[in-house]
């Protein structure tokens, strides 16, 4: 476990994508039953910052821990990392050929050797959580986006992982879909989940969060409480927060 | 000399078309299982098995499928192996289906979004997990309608198996021809028999397109459009 005892520690974290360097020297910490927001501009480096936790991308250098485990390391334990972290991505990738409730299913069974009756009643859990009981036996494309997102989000915690990484969950939703999606994420930090999430949405960072993590540069350039937000140190995140209104 | 046409010639050009049916079967189960096999080792991680299988895909797509018959029903003999006009036919659609449906394939594999890859690998599914239960139900989908069209073609190579001595539909004809020297009657026949075989499966692979619910339309547009080309 890392000293300070935070679930997510990102430090010095370098990553290029060919001579487009896009994260030059990332620290970053999440703190366990926290909610961690990452803004800024497109291009600034947060969702590859969020990949990299992930392990989706491999970072060039520095180190990454989740939960006491080093990511950075080349022989990291991939299937343990992913039964610690569960993602939630912009664009839902539902699986098309499954119902919802068999999206739901499949990782508990095929990852975790989970029965399929036990699997099931944890897929109508969670769907309840996200207010889709109705929905278990429906396809994904019979489904608002606001719905999938949802189902999304119950996928991965159907999988029980210590921190849930969202990665602008809501940028592919309309206006008035949105809010279904980010009350879930908000009961979801309620009940004292860790979260690191990737958003556009200020207003929800601004009540939601813990921790807000000003990303520029492909650095973490301020972090803070949701203060900085109304006193930001830098020129940078006080253009950012302008840029918004 | 020539006698005319009677029931028992109508019986013989059946039992071609039967021959027509079984070596197309052979051919499609063969090449489908070999097809697979290919498709899953040109994206594997391994260079070497993706060299050698892309290489053979290649050799088989720039011979002529008459040549592969030759050197398996004559050439095979030679060095040793002793083989029957069917196991000559059937060895070689194997090999030559094998290599375009392993190519089709792997296209419908690998158009199956990125996204949904990494959406179950993050879900902690093991490479096999994730190509069994996410990734292979939905490019058989894609893959339907281009694997259908291509059987059409499957259909009408197996008359190059008369040359190998092989009785199929078309030989059939052919010795039956010799018999009653009718040759526009007969091979019009022949013709409608070979139209009935395929003109369904053409239906089908066409109302399977329409139909393509999963796949991005450009997607299997894309997909069908190299499987033709591929074949002419």
């Amino acid at each position: 476990m890392d000293s300070n005892g935070a679930a997510v520690v990102l430090r010095d974290v370098h990553k290029s994508f060919g001579a487009n360097k896009v994260l030059a020297g990332v620290n970053l910490d999440a703190q366990r039953g926290q909610v961690t927001a990452i803004i800024g501009r497109s291009g600034s480096g947060k969702s590859t910052a969020l990949r990299c936790i992930d392990r989706l991308e491999k970072v060039d250098s520095g180190q990454i821990t989740v939960c006491g485990r080093r990511v950075d390391d080349p022989a990291v334990d991939l299937k343990a990392l992913r039964l610690d972290l569960g993602i939630v991505f912009q664009s839902y990738n539902l699986f098309p050929h499954l119902t919802i409730e068999e999206n739901i299913m499949l990782a508990p069974r095929a990852a975790k050797r989970m029965v399929k009756a036990q699997a099931r009643t944890l897929a109508h859990e969670v769907l309840a959580r996200v207010g889709l009981s109705e929905k278990a036996v429906a396809y994904p494309e019979q489904l608002s986006g606001g719905q999938q997102q949802r189902v999304a989000i119950a996928r991965s915690l159907a999988m029980q992982p210590k921190v849930m990484l969202f990665d602008e969950v809501t940028s592919a939703l309309d206006p008035e879909l949105r809010g279904e999606v980010l009350k879930v994420i908000e009961e979801l930090a309620a009940g004292g989940m860790t979260m690191v999430m990737v958003t556009h949405e200020m207003a929800f960072a601004r009540r939601v969060a813990d921790q807000i993590v000003f990303m520029h540069a492909g650095r973490a350039w301020e972090c803070g409480t949701t203060d900085i937000l109304n006193s930001p140190q830098t020129p940078e995140l006080k253009r950012f927060i302008q840029s918004d209104l | 000399m020539t006698s005319s046409l009677n029931a028992s010639h109508f019986l013989y050009l059946w039992h071609g078309t039967l021959w027509t049916i079984g070596l197309s079967l052979i051919a499609f189960v063969g090449g489908g299982l070999l097809g697979l096999t290919v498709a899953l080792c040109r994206i594997s991680p391994s260079r070497p098995l993706r060299w050698l299988t892309s290489s053979y895909v290649q050799l088989i797509q720039g011979t002529p499928l008459l040549v592969i018959l030759f050197m398996t029903f004559f050439g095979l003999p030679q060095l040793g192996f002793k083989i029957s006009p069917l196991t000559a036919a059937g060895l070689s659609l194997t090999i030559y289906v094998g290599a375009y449906l392993g190519e089709i394939w792997r296209g419908c594999i690998e158009s199956v979004p990125k996204a949904q890859w990494e959406a179950a690998e993050c879900l902690a599914l093991t490479r096999g997990q994730r190509m069994r239960m996410v990734v292979l139900p939905q490019a058989v989908r894609i893959a339907t309608p281009s694997t259908v069209g291509f059987m059409v073609q499957i259909v009408k190579n197996t008359s190059l198996a008369s040359v190998v001595g092989f009785v199929e539909l078309a030989r059939s004809a052919q010795i039956m021809n010799n018999s009653v020297f009718e040759p526009f009657l007969i091979y019009a026949m022949v013709a409608v028999i070979y139209f009935a075989l395929c003109y369904p499966l053409s239906r089908w692979s066409l109302r399977l397109e329409r139909r393509g619910a999963f796949a991005s339309p450009s997607a299997t547009a894309a997909l069908h459009q190299q499987a033709q080309l591929s074949l002419t």
